[in-house]
């Protein structure tokens, strides 16, 4: 690890100020970025820590409206919605270990935006609004690809709001060094449609299957995807852990997995 | 009435009190006055030409005392080798030089070029980060078979080639072999490759070099299975220290596997450094550096041929190996794929021919070298596979098959120069089924069927060679050490004893079961038994552990020495009994007179021993303390079945195993417990190479699989409980506890009982499939069970490296 500045600030307003100096990153749970500044891989002049920021924290329900500060634990997150939306309690529940879920938080999750991360699924298909510091940024517009989102320089995530589904499961194949998914599905069915969305797949990070959205929103039913054509492996990320035509299969049986126990 | 102590027992590991509470000595836990810090500059390429090194920005550095490169180490030696093999055309192995940095080129990822010493950690880190070695990159020779190509580029250019040594074994058989094979009944062929493996111990590697200018005297503390024999290396080939000037120090040390056995060239560096620098030098491995720069293990690709007659009699057995040796030849790397693997193609079967052919070869990798089995693995695997692929061709029973070619009288002499001294393996083989519960496998497989999974059963009955071994023997083999072991026993004047060892405890438990035999032995409590090692300046002259060897052969040794104690003090409790010596019984702590009421206590001689008032002088020296070393006269024979019963995934290929048995003839056990656990971590190493744990390089020889985000661990939620049983026991013949080793056992007899059941729940299913190539990865069996061939014929998977970085792997921003 290379030597930095650390700040700690109380409030959104003072981070956003932290975060103007040159080469300085926010630090939420700390659970990609630790591991990278130890191995010399990241070079912040400071490191600004989001954890003590009270406003950004906390679980909040109104109606089927939920909202989620930015940083709140994977571990807060599981026992906050075990009752109120468990498909995204066991998403939370299922990340790393006690460890991790004790550090890493949703905001830190979706401003990475790993592709192989479990909160961009669940957020995009719960219908899911990044709010930061300066706006509110849609799901489907956050998202832009490998480690890629709408964020500007100095953007804080300061929460995520979603919708809470009619019905919904999270279908996660892991792979077996990580544990992070290797294809993971997220389907949410609300009154008005079905969302599927697919994390660890694509080369392009998370995405929604749109192919399978309309055809379980016609009958929400495992057996509506077996029609379907698999996806593209070509898209689809091949590496030591299996193939881009593997992947695709995997979003095609993780969808019905997750669409037969939503 | 149960015992409560000695052989037999199972009591609580007494070192496990210092591990589990934070308060064990790791070589990292060592922090000498004044010690600086050595940092590696490793090369990032595979290969590559070493122009230069600019070392000016780095040596301004703060803190920087000494940047050393190559040109430092002119006068030393390399890093030798212990073991020479002599080809099929009579010619030795190919034995390049292994520098301690770089000379000229780089030959793999992790290759060290240069190292930093500074003030602190952060400064060498700092420095070694504006090290500049200038390299011109060369082509990578990672593939084996295509290394060995006419025009190949080579890994050592004053070689003739890549290869290390082309060896058969037993020559002599050769033609018959062929001529066998070619009249066979039926012919059973496989390709198969056994995957790469990373050993990984918890600890990673730490040396700390020393020296005292007033005695001239060099102190290296490491991370070592085997003290003595770093020392001999290091001081006798690498830097011309003599014995008596240099003490090596293992002390607890968290995980060996085989990988800490070797001399690196971080030891000699740092015992090297600390003497020019007259201050101690101290290195710490980084994980990312462990998985560059620890030997690794297996990485074999084999073609076996088993010939059967038309009674389904085995009638000869060739193989054809290329062994991966890497860049440069670590320690004992050439015996690995020869002695320890050829001598074991017999198994545990009659087969009266088998020829084994192993090409040794050099490539642009990490050096490969023994690991947990090392060698045994290799052999049990192909011979394992084999056999369950023939009884599937055939149409036979896989169990019926194995049975009708087991040995069953002993002592067994091989086709492959080592003879048996004892076992019976259809005792193994039906407590296995027994404890498996073979017998409701169907009903089990029934209620799979509904859940929509398959199931299926494996099996595998191995058998290794352990206790290395008879020195005369290793020497006719190649070796350039003998492999007996010593110990002393010194009683102290109260009766309490120190065993000092030459074998080296990291994770074994010896402090407890070799104090178990002594206190069997005397009677006295165990907790009167201290057990050192780990020390050249405490312990005799010892060869380390390894193989299981250390019951096997370091228990024999004190078992001797005791004896030798034993015999003194009953010429002592003669004396002082007024007895004659032969009437002398030693039981309980109690000396008694034969045939009387005499008695005195064991506390009563050692106190005469060393305070000699009423003692006969005239004939024994005072004292009681003696030295053994044992040189056995065979290896030792353990064998086992292992069933493993698995649950496939048909979507997604994905394989559960659901339960596993192993039954092991051991011979005689000292403790129960901890041989289960021997067993358990076994296992859990022997599943996860089958289904998890693959070091892979990619075409250009970068280490894809550097990080635990992609070399993947087993993990006790992975595992079922494990049903192990050692109750079948078979004696060794030939030596005085009557054991045989327990070490390696889980790790040899379990990968090809993994991919027999995977297979068979595959077959089961409908699902024609011949072999799969571990690790058996969900993305493997589902690529299987649409037709895809197996990964034959190459060593690595063929994974761009490109593909693999991602988010995946720790560190990508």
């Amino acid at each position: 690890m290379y030597d930095f500045d650390f700040e700690r600030p109380t409030t959104i307003q003072d981070a956003v100020e932290a975060l103007k100096a040159e080469e300085a990153i926010a630090f939420s749970g700390g659970q990609t970025l630790m591991p990278t500044m130890k191995q010399r891989l990241a070079m912040p002049s400071k490191v600004v820590s989001l954890t003590a920021i009270d406003e950004m924290k906390g679980v909040r329900l109104d109606g089927t409206s939920l909202w989620i500060g930015g940083a709140t634990t994977h571990a807060t997150v599981k026992r906050e919605l075990a009752e109120s939306y468990p498909a995204m309690s066991s998403l939370a529940g299922r990340i790393g270990d006690p460890s991790v879920r004790s550090r890493g938080t949703i905001g830190g999750s979706v401003a990475n935006n790993d592709p192989s991360a479990c909160y961009p699924a669940g957020t995009l298909a719960s219908k899911g609004v990044i709010v930061t510091d300066r706006r509110e940024i849609p799901a489907d517009e956050f998202f832009q690809g490998m480690f890629m989102t709408a964020l500007e320089e100095g953007e804080i995530v300061t929460a995520v709001k979603m919708q809470v589904p009619e019905r919904a499961h999270y279908a996660k194949f892991i792979q077996p060094a990580s544990r992070f998914p290797l294809t993971a599905v997220y389907v949410a069915k609300f009154d008005d449609g079905v969302r599927v969305a697919v994390t660890g797949a694509s080369e392009m990070g998370v995405f929604r299957w749109t192919e399978a959205e309309e055809a379980l929103s016609s009958g929400f039913d495992a057996g509506a995807i077996d029609g379907l054509a698999t996806p593209d492996g070509a898209d689809m990320i091949s590496d030591l852990h299996g193939s881009g035509d593997y992947r695709a299969h995997l979003v095609k049986v993780m969808t019905k997995r997750a669409v037969a126990a939503a | 009435m149960p015992k409560d102590g000695g052989i037999g027992t199972s009591p609580k590991r007494r070192e496990d009190v210092r591990f589990l509470s934070g308060t064990g000595r790791y070589t990292d836990d060592i922090n000498l006055h004044g010690q600086a810090y050595a940092v590696f500059v490793r090369s990032d390429v595979a290969h590559g030409r070493l122009n230069g090194i600019d070392t000016e920005a780095a040596a301004d550095m703060p803190g920087v005392i000494r940047i050393f490169t190559a040109r430092d180490f002119e006068g030393c030696g390399g890093v030798p080798c212990g073991w020479q093999i002599t080809s099929r055309d009579g010619n030795v192995m190919q034995e390049p030089k292994h520098p301690i940095l770089a000379e000229g080129k780089v030959r793999h990822v992790g290759d060290p070029i240069a190292v930093v010493v500074a003030e602190t950690l952060a400064q060498a880190r700092d420095a070694a980060e504006a090290v500049m070695p200038d390299i011109e990159d060369l082509p990578a020779i990672v593939d084996m078979k295509a290394a060995l190509a006419d025009d190949a580029p080579k890994v050592h250019d004053e070689l003739s080639s890549n290869l290390c040594y082309d060896w058969g074994f037993v020559e002599e058989n050769r033609e018959a072999v062929d001529r066998a094979i070619k009249e066979a009944a039926h012919v059973t062929t496989l390709e198969l490759v056994n995957n790469r493996m990373i050993a990984n111990p918890m600890e990673p590697r730490v040396a700390v070099g020393d020296y005292a200018a007033h005695s001239d005297e060099s102190t290296l503390y490491t991370t070592s299975q085997n003290p003595h024999v770093i020392r001999l290396l290091m001081g006798a080939f690498v830097l011309n220290i003599p014995e008596h000037k240099l003490r090596v120090v293992a002390p607890d040390v968290g995980g060996g596997f085989g990988t800490k056995i070797f001399h690196y060239a971080e030891e000699a560096f740092c015992t090297f450094a600390a003497k020019q620098l007259r201050r101690p030098v101290k290195w710490t491995s980084t994980r990312s550096e462990a998985f560059m720069s620890d030997a690794h293990g297996r990485d074999h690709v084999t073609k076996i041929e088993l010939a059967l007659d038309e009674d389904n009699n085995f009638t000869a057995l060739r193989t054809d190996t290329h062994a991966n040796m890497g860049a440069y030849l670590s320690t004992f790397a050439p015996s690995v794929p020869t002695w320890l693997h050829g001598t074991l193609m017999a198994g545990n079967y009659k087969t009266p021919l088998v020829y084994v052919n192993v090409k040794a070869v050099f490539t642009n990798t990490v050096p490969v070298d023994a690991y947990r089995g090392a060698g045994r693995p290799e052999a049990t695997y192909q011979l394992e596979r084999i056999v369950d692929k023939a009884a599937r061709e055939l149409g036979v029973d896989p169990i019926a098959l194995r049975r009708q070619n087991f040995i069953t009288e002993f002592p067994y002499q091989t086709p492959v120069a080592v003879q048996y001294d004892t076992g019976d393996y259809h005792a193994t083989m039906d407590k296995l089924l027994d404890i498996a519960d073979h017998a409701g496998f169907e009903a089990r497989a029934e209620e799979s069927r509904k859940k929509g999974k398959l199931r299926g059963f494996g099996i595998s009955h191995y058998i290794e060679a352990c206790g290395i071994a008879p020195s005369n023997l290793v020497g006719q083999l190649g070796a350039r050490a003998g492999l007996y072991e010593s110990a002393t026993v010194r009683v102290n004047a109260t009766g309490s004893i120190s065993v000092m060892t030459g074998s080296h405890s990291h994770g074994q438990g010896h402090e407890t079961t070799f104090a178990q035999v002594i206190a069997e032995m005397i009677g006295i409590d165990a907790d009167q038994v201290d057990i050192v090692h780990g020390d050249t300046a405490r312990t005799p002259m010892g060869m380390g552990t390894y193989g299981s060897r250390s019951i096997a052969v370091g228990g024999s040794a004190m078992v001797r020495a005791a004896e030798k104690v034993i015999n003194k003090a009953k010429k002592i409790a003669a004396h002082l009994m007024e007895a004659s010596e032969g009437d002398i019984e030693l039981k309980d702590g109690q000396f008694t007179v034969a045939g009387t009421d005499k008695s005195v206590a064991w506390g009563d001689v050692t106190l005469a021993a060393y305070v000699p008032h009423n003692y006969p002088l005239e004939e024994i020296e005072p004292g009681l303390e003696e030295t053994a070393f044992y040189d056995p006269a065979n290896f030792t024979y353990p064998s086992g079945g292992y069933g493993c019963e698995v649950e496939v995934d048909s979507e997604t290929g994905l394989v559960e195993v659901v339960g596993f048995a192993a039954a092991d003839d051991f011979g005689n056990v000292i403790n129960p417990m901890i041989v289960e656990g021997q067993v358990h971590g076994g296992l859990a190493q022997g599943i996860g190479q089958a289904l998890w744990e693959n070091c892979a390089y990619d075409a250009d020889g970068q280490l894809l699989s550097a990080s635990y985000m992609d070399y993947a661990m087993p993990r006790s939620t992975d595992l079922p409980m494990f049903k192990v049983d050692h109750s079948c026991v078979t004696p060794c013949t030939h030596n005085p506890l009557g054991v045989k080793g327990c070490g390696e056992a889980g790790a040899i007899g379990s990968p090809p009982a993994v991919v027999n059941a995977v297979l068979d729940a595959l077959n089961r299913g409908g699902i024609a499939v011949d072999h799969i190539d571990m690790p058996l990865s969900p993305a493997r069996v589902w690529a299987a069970m649409q037709g895809a061939g197996a990964n034959l014929g190459a060593a690595q998977p063929a994974a761009r490296s490109e593909d693999t970085a991602g988010g995946r792997s720790v560190g990508t921003p």
